[in-house]
C-alpha cells in the first residue's frame, strides 16, 4: 500500500511537469497545427540558463537567500526562453505557415537538434549538478511514504500556473483572440485580430511555461544536461495527444494521467512480468531452480519505463485520435 | 542515373553521355583517389555508400509514398542485429552471407509491416511521432534485452561479427596480387557496397516508374483521391514500409559485416534524423538528389573535420567544436535552411513527371 501511495505521489509530481510542457505543445498545435518538436529543448535551455544564473549568484552573492536565488534564476530562464521562442517562431516557422505539411515538422526537428547542439557547445556534454536550493529532505506525511518540499512546491506552482493560463485563455481579451485564431486564422484577422502577434504570444507563453517546467524538472532530479529535453518533450507530447491535442484541460489531464501510469507501471512492471509467478507446471526446470533460490525472472524491468509513453501514444492515436477530452476532430490523424 | 546526369551543371544538359561516363569513372575511381589521402578516407567512402543505401530506402517511404518515418534506423538495426545473431560467436552461429543478408532483409520487412499496420490510419506529423516512438522502443529493447536472458548483450553490444565471406574469399583480408601490390580490404568493401547501391538504384528506379510507384505518388499527393480511383491504399502503404525497411535491413547487414561490431549506440534517433536530412537535403522523391544528398552530408562533416580542427587549433589554441558537434550543427542547419529556402531539396523531384522520358518531352513542348 505504501508503495502504491509513493508511486502515486511521484506520478503526480512528474505528471504535473509533463502537463506544463504539454500545454505549450497543445497551444501551438491548436493555433498552427504544428508539432513544435523543439519545445522539449526549450525546456532544456530554461534549465541550463537557470543553472547558469544560480551558479553566478552563488559565486558573487553567497549571502543571498536560496529561495530568492531560485526565483531570480527562474525569472531569467523564463525570459530567455520567451525570447528564444519568439525568435524561433519568427525566423524558422513564420515563412512556412502555408508550406506543405511536412516542411514545418522537418524544420522543427532541425530547430530541436540545433538547440541541442548549441547547448552542447555552450555547456558541454557533461551532466551538471543542479543546486538543490530548496530542501530535499523527505517529509513523511504517512508512515513509509516520502515527499520532498521540492515536490510539494512543484505540485502547487504548476497548479497555480495552469489555473492562471486557463483564466488567461478564457477570461481575457488576449485569450479570446487566441481562441479565435485557433478557430480560423482568416476570419480572426478579418475581425481585427492581429494573428501574427497572437501566434508569437502563444509561442512566448508556451516557452515560458517550458522554462518553468525545466527548472522544476532539474530541481527534482538534481541534474541538467544538453539532451535532457528530448524525453520529457516526447512524453509531454504524448500527454497532449492523450488529453486531446488543442485542448488545454486535456493537456493537463493527459500529463497527470501519463505521469501516474508511468510511475505506477514502472513500479509494478518487473513483478508483473516475473515468470516466477507462473504456475509451477508452466515453469521449466532451470527457471524453478532460479526462482527457488530467491531469484526472479523479470521479462521487463523498470528499464522499460520509457516505453509506456510511446505505447500509450500509439494506442491513443490509433483508437481515439481525438484524445480523452478532444473536442476538435483533427484532420491530421 | 539520368537524374544524376542532369544534376551536373552545364555538362549534364549539353553532353549527357560525357556526364554519364564522368560519373561512372568517379564512382569506380573514388577509392583510389581516397587512398591517396589515407585509409580513413576509404572508410568514410564506405560509410557514405551505406548512407546512400539507407537514404534510398527512406526515400522510398518519405519521398515516394509521402509517409514521414522518423524510426527508419530501427530497420537498419534489425538488419545489423540479424547479422550479429547469425554470424558471430555470440550464439556460436556462423551462417554464410547469402542466408544472413536475405534473412535480415526479411526480418526488417516484417518489422516494417509490424510498424505499418497500426499506423495505417495516421497521416503526416502524427505518423512521424509514432514512427519515432517505434524507433525508440526498438532501441530500448536492444539496450535492455540482456536480462533475464542475454539476447542483445545490452549497451555493450555484440562484437567479433563475421566478416563478409564471398564463397571462400573473406573480404576483410587484403588480397595479395603481387609482392608489392595488394588490394586493401576497405577498397573491396567499397566495390561490394557499390554493387549493392547500383542494384538498389535499379530496383528502386523500376519501382518508381511501375504501377506501384505511381500508386505511391498518388497517395502522397492526395490520399482520398488515390482511394477514389481504386488504389488499395492500405496495401500500398504497407508495401512502402516493408520495401523501405528491406533496404534498411540489407544495409544493416552490410554495416554489421563491415564494422564487425554492433551496439545500440549506432542506432539512435540522431541517425534516423541524419538520414532524413540527407533525403530532404538532396530532394525528396528524386533518386539522384537523394544519392547526392547522402554523399554530400556524409562526406562534408569529414571534410570539415579535416579543415575546421586545424583552423581552430591555429585560432584559439584548442578545439572548441569537436567533429561530432560540427556534424550535428551541419545537419540541423541543413534541415532548417533547406526548408526555408529550397523546400524541394537540392535537386527537386519533378512532381508531374516521374518518368524522365515524359519530363524531357514536357520540357521540349514548353520551349
Amino acid at each position: 500500500m505504501e508503495t502504491l501511495l509513493q508511486q502515486i505521489i511521484n506520478g503526480l509530481v512528474v505528471g504535473s511537469v509533463y502537463a506544463l510542457i504539454a500545454l505549450g505543445y497543445t497551444m501551438v498545435y491548436g493555433i498552427l497545427g504544428l508539432i513544435n518538436f523543439a519545445h522539449g529543448d526549450i525546456l532544456m535551455v530554461g534549465a541550463l540558463v537557470a543553472l547558469q544564473v544560480i551558479s553566478f549568484l552563488q559565486e558573487h552573492f553567497p549571502t543571498m537567500s536560496p529561495v530568492l536565488m531560485l526565483l531570480i534564476g527562474l525569472v531569467v530562464a523564463a525570459l530567455a526562453c520567451m525570447i528564444l521562442g519568439y525568435v524561433i517562431e519568427r525566423t524558422a516557422y513564420r515563412r512556412l505557415r502555408n508550406a506543405p505539411r511536412l516542411a514545418p515538422l522537418i524544420t522543427a526537428i532541425g530547430v530541436s537538434f540545433l538547440l541541442q547542439t548549441l547547448a552542447m557547445i555552450i555547456w558541454g556534454r557533461n551532466y551538471h549538478n543542479f543546486p538543490q536550493l530548496i530542501s530535499t529532505a523527505p517529509l513523511q506525511p504517512v508512515e513509509g511514504v516520502f515527499i520532498t518540499p521540492v515536490q510539494i512546491i512543484i505540485l502547487i506552482s504548476s497548479a497555480l500556473l495552469m489555473g492562471g493560463l486557463i483564466l488567461l485563455v478564457n477570461k481575457t481579451r488576449l485569450g479570446r483572440a487566441m481562441r479565435a485564431t485557433a478557430e480560423n486564422h482568416k476570419v480572426a484577422s478579418l475581425m481585427g485580430v492581429d494573428t501574427n502577434r497572437i501566434i508569437s504570444t502563444t509561442f512566448i507563453i508556451g516557452s515560458g511555461l517550458a522554462a518553468v517546467a525545466g527548472v522544476m524538472f532539474s530541481s527534482n532530479y538534481g541534474v541538467a544536461h544538453y539532451a535532457m529535453g528530448f524525453t520529457p518533450g516526447i512524453k509531454a507530447f504524448t500527454a497532449a495527444v492523450l488529453g486531446g491535442i488543442g485542448n488545454l484541460g486535456g493537456a493537463m489531464l493527459g500529463g497527470v494521467v501519463l505521469g501516474l501510469v508511468e510511475s505506477i507501471g514502472a513500479g509494478y512492471l518487473g513483478t508483473a512480468t516475473d515468470l516466477c509467478n507462473l504456475p509451477h507446471w508452466l515453469q521449466w526446470a532451470s527457471l524453478t531452480q532460479t526462482c527457488s533460490n530467491g531469484g526472479s525472472f523479470e521479462l521487463l524491468s523498470s528499464n522499460y519505463q520509457d516505453i509506456f509513453a510511446f505505447v500509450i501514444l500509439g494506442i491513443v492515436l490509433i483508437f481515439r485520435p481525438t484524445g480523452l477530452l478532444g473536442e476538435r476532430v483533427s484532420d491530421r490523424a | 542515373m539520368n537524374e544524376l546526369v542532369e544534376a551536373i551543371p552545364w555538362l549534364g544538359h549539353r553532353h549527357p553521355k560525357a556526364a554519364r561516363s564522368l560519373i561512372t569513372c568517379l564512382m569506380l575511381l573514388a577509392p583510389m583517389i581516397a587512398l591517396l589521402f589515407g585509409n580513413t578516407w576509404v572508410r568514410i567512402l564506405d560509410f557514405a555508400l551505406l548512407y546512400v543505401m539507407l537514404a534510398l530506402g527512406l526515400n522510398l517511404v518519405v519521398g515516394f509514398a509521402g509517409l514521414l518515418d522518423l524510426g527508419y534506423i530501427a530497420f537498419y538495426a534489425v538488419g545489423a542485429y540479424t547479422w550479429a545473431f547469425l554470424a558471430s560467436p555470440h550464439f556460436g552461429l556462423h551462417l554464410p552471407f547469402y542466408l544472413v543478408l536475405p534473412l535480415g532483409a526479411a526480418f526488417a520487412a516484417c518489422a516494417g509491416i509490424i510498424l505499418g499496420f497500426p499506423v495505417l490510419r495516421l497521416r503526416g506529423d502524427y505518423l512521424a511521432i509514432v514512427t519515432l516512438g517505434f524507433g525508440e522502443i526498438v532501441r530500448i529493447f536492444m539496450n535492455n534485452l540482456n536480462y533475464p536472458v542475454n539476447i542483445t548483450n545490452g549497451p555493450q553490444g555484440i562484437n567479433m561479427l563475421d566478416s563478409m565471406n564471398l564463397f571462400g574469399w573473406d573480404i576483410s583480408h587484403a588480397v595479395q596480387i603481387t609482392d608489392t601490390f595488394r588490394i586493401n580490404p576497405l577498397v573491396s568493401f567499397y566495390y561490394l557496397f557499390l554493387l549493392f547501391v547500383v542494384g538498389s538504384v535499379i530496383v528502386i528506379r523500376r519501382l518508381q516508374i511501375s504501377r506501384i510507384g505511381r500508386g505511391w505518388a498518388a497517395i502522397r499527393d492526395d490520399e482520398l483521391a488515390a482511394k477514389a480511383i481504386g488504389i488499395n491504399t492500405r496495401n500500398m502503404k504497407l508495401l512502402a514500409f516493408s520495401l523501405g525497411a528491406t533496404f534498411g535491413g540489407v544495409s544493416g547487414g552490410l554495416f554489421g559485416s563491415f564494422q564487425g561490431f554492433v551496439s545500440p549506440e549506432s542506432f539512435s534517433l540522431m541517425e534516423s534524423i541524419a538520414i532524413l536530412t540527407m533525403v530532404v537535403f538532396g530532394g525528396m522523391g528524386n533518386i539522384g538528389g537523394v544519392i547526392i544528398g547522402a554523399v554530400a552530408l556524409s562526406l562534408l562533416p569529414e571534410v570539415l573535420r579535416g579543415i575546421a580542427l586545424p583552423v581552430q587549433q591555429q585560432l584559439f589554441g584548442k578545439v572548441i567544436l569537436d567533429p561530432e558537434v560540427l556534424r550535428m550543427l551541419l545537419l540541423s542547419l541543413a534541415m532548417i535552411l533547406m526548408m526555408q529556402f529550397r523546400p524541394a531539396g537540392l535537386i527537386p523531384a519533378n512532381a508531374r513527371y516521374s518518368r524522365p522520358e515524359l519530363a524531357r518531352a514536357g520540357k521540349g513542348a514548353q520551349s
